[in-house]
């Protein structure tokens, strides 16, 4: 009882942090056509930020700054490279977002080095939240849920309630159509890829902290946020939120069980698990769960 | 109001438009008429900005050829697409909304007077766009368009589908419109409709205007609605 409460809001905090980054992934594919192999790259950057920040003016400037930074990074690769290479079809961009993770990789490398950087959660939120049972469970944990939690709700507002969020909504099927009513669609690609980057940035702060903050981050949560978004469906919000707090779930509880079939334990499998669950899900559902189009 | 001339335009390699040239004056209903695939549609597009092409267009004395869709639309040319191109997750009002290009500018229309003329829209006010009936769809495109507030509204294959109830409403839409003073430049297959309301008429054939005239010369010239028009 006590390992399932613990590990259960274990997985949803991990599980929301995944989302986090893979909302912005999945509105910049189905908004763009883009799938963008950089995406983590924001989510490391962030991470990075919020470390040089918070060493300097502490880690509460951290959570505001470091999020625009990856965010205004964001809108400069949009208007000055993607747009640019947009000309040349879906393989030019590909390569270039490819191009571009190993490009801030190297950067990442050359200023801070190839090691992990001493990130650490701030004192004031170390320490024990409540008690289940025997079990602590950390403050940090709750603060990362409760980001996670407002940004969900914020994003939700945005894209309901605001003009801007119904112009992105409309592009979503129809851009020509909303061009040519008057709106400045390629903007609003630039504030979207801008937006979900500083989201992979804001998962970033909350995130490298609670975990490791070292240059193969981005390589090691890269790939997990992509089978989201498959898992999900291609453009789904809903389906990345579902795929995300099951993956999130999934992983939390599989690294902590030691039940064994044929010699390999569940937690050595967990690593695969995600993957397992994509291949299955391509050739049984392959728009993924909430995903209106094929493939 | 709208000056085309020597309009060219391309898919890929396959040459769409040969030079077309057209022009739209002051409130004046206009129709481009034609078969299927012969670049009406294609026409309306490139005047918008939504096709690559090369020529001269002309609106109230400003060039709009090399304009992004978006900037022509500003400069007060509205387009409705065909195919009921709504936004079906939205509510019919949140269309509407999307039609206006700022939140500051009240133009000639407002969502009351949508509603008065098509009071069915005004019943599903708060409904997914997506549920609607197909006139009830076209109805709303064209209403959207009109919310931007646009002086010349080019619209493409209204009536298309649509059953004769309906496509008599979207007629007397055409009215209102320019009883506001907009200038109309319709896409039609149904000659009749066209030859009820515009003052002049264009006939396209293999990407070039093959005939120009009056509702009254191409009553008399059947040998062009036998060429060009009829299947």
């Amino acid at each position: 009882m006590e390992f399932l409460l613990v590990q259960t809001l274990n997985g949803i905090s991990y599980g929301l942090l995944l989302f986090m980054l893979s909302s912005g992934l999945t509105l910049v594919f189905s908004l763009m056509g883009v799938l963008n192999f950089a995406h983590a790259s924001f989510y490391m950057l962030g991470a990075y930020f919020a470390y040089q920040v918070s060493t300097t003016i502490g880690f509460w400037p951290a959570l505001a700054i470091a999020p625009v930074l990856v965010g205004a990074i964001g809108m400069l690769v949009e208007r000055w490279g993607l747009r640019t290479v947009h000309r040349y079809g879906h393989v030019a961009e590909l390569l270039f977002t490819f191009g571009l993770a190993y490009l801030i990789e190297e950067a990442v490398h050359l200023v801070w080095g190839r090691s992990s950087v001493e990130y650490r959660v701030p004192p004031d939120l170390d320490g024990p939240l409540f008690t289940i049972f025997t079990s602590q469970y950390p403050i940090y944990r709750g603060f990362m849920m409760l980001v996670s939690v407002a940004m969900l709700v914020s994003i939700w507002l945005v894209l309901t309630r605001t003009r801007i969020g119904l112009v992105i909504q409309a592009a979503l099927t129809h851009p020509q159509t909303v061009e040519a009513l008057g709106h400045n669609v390629p903007r609003v690609f630039m504030l979207v890829f801008g937006g979900g980057a500083a989201l992979a940035g804001l998962a970033g702060v909350i995130g490298g902290n609670a975990f490791v903050t070292e240059p193969g981050m981005a390589a090691a949560v890269g790939p997990i946020i992509f089978v989201i978004v498959v898992v999900g469906g291609m453009g789904s919000l809903a389906g990345a939120f579902i795929a995300s707090l099951l993956i999130g779930c999934m992983q939390t509880f599989a690294v902590s069980l030691d039940w064994s079939l044929a010699g390999i334990t569940i937690a050595q499998a967990a690593p695969v698990l995600p993957y397992l669950l994509m291949v299955l899900l391509l050739i049984f559902r392959p728009k993924g769960l909430m995903g209106t189009r094929e493939g | 109001m709208l000056e085309v001339r020597d309009l060219n335009a391309y898919y890929g390699k396959s040459h769409i438009l040969h030079g077309v040239h057209l022009s739209v004056g002051d409130g004046e209903i206009v129709s481009l008429l034609g078969r299927n695939g012969v670049g009406r549609s294609t026409t309306i597009k490139s005047i918008m900005g939504m096709v690559e092409c090369s020529g001269s267009v002309k609106f109230k004395g400003e060039e709009m050829v090399g304009l992004k869709a978006y900037r022509v639309a500003h400069k007060g040319l509205g387009y409705v697409p065909e195919n009921r191109d709504i936004f079906p997750t939205l509510t019919v009002r949140q269309n509407l909304l999307l039609g206006r290009k700022s939140t500051r500018k009240t133009g000639r229309w407002k969502d009351e007077d949508m509603f008065e003329l098509f009071p069915r829209l005004k019943e599903r006010a708060d409904t997914q766009a997506g549920v609607l009936s197909g006139g009830e769809q076209q109805m709303l495109t064209l209403c959207r368009t009109l919310m931007g507030d646009p002086e010349l509204v080019m619209i493409d294959e209204p009536t298309e589908g649509l059953a004769p109830k309906i496509v008599e409403q979207v007629a007397g839409l055409f009215e209102e419109i320019k009883k506001r003073g907009i200038s109309i430049l319709l896409v039609e297959q149904k000659l009749a409709i066209a030859l009820d309301i515009s003052e002049r008429l264009y006939v396209m054939g293999h990407g070039q205007i093959v005939f120009e005239g009056t509702p009254r010369d191409m009553r008399e010239n059947a040998a062009v609605r036998k060429e060009w028009l009829e299947v």
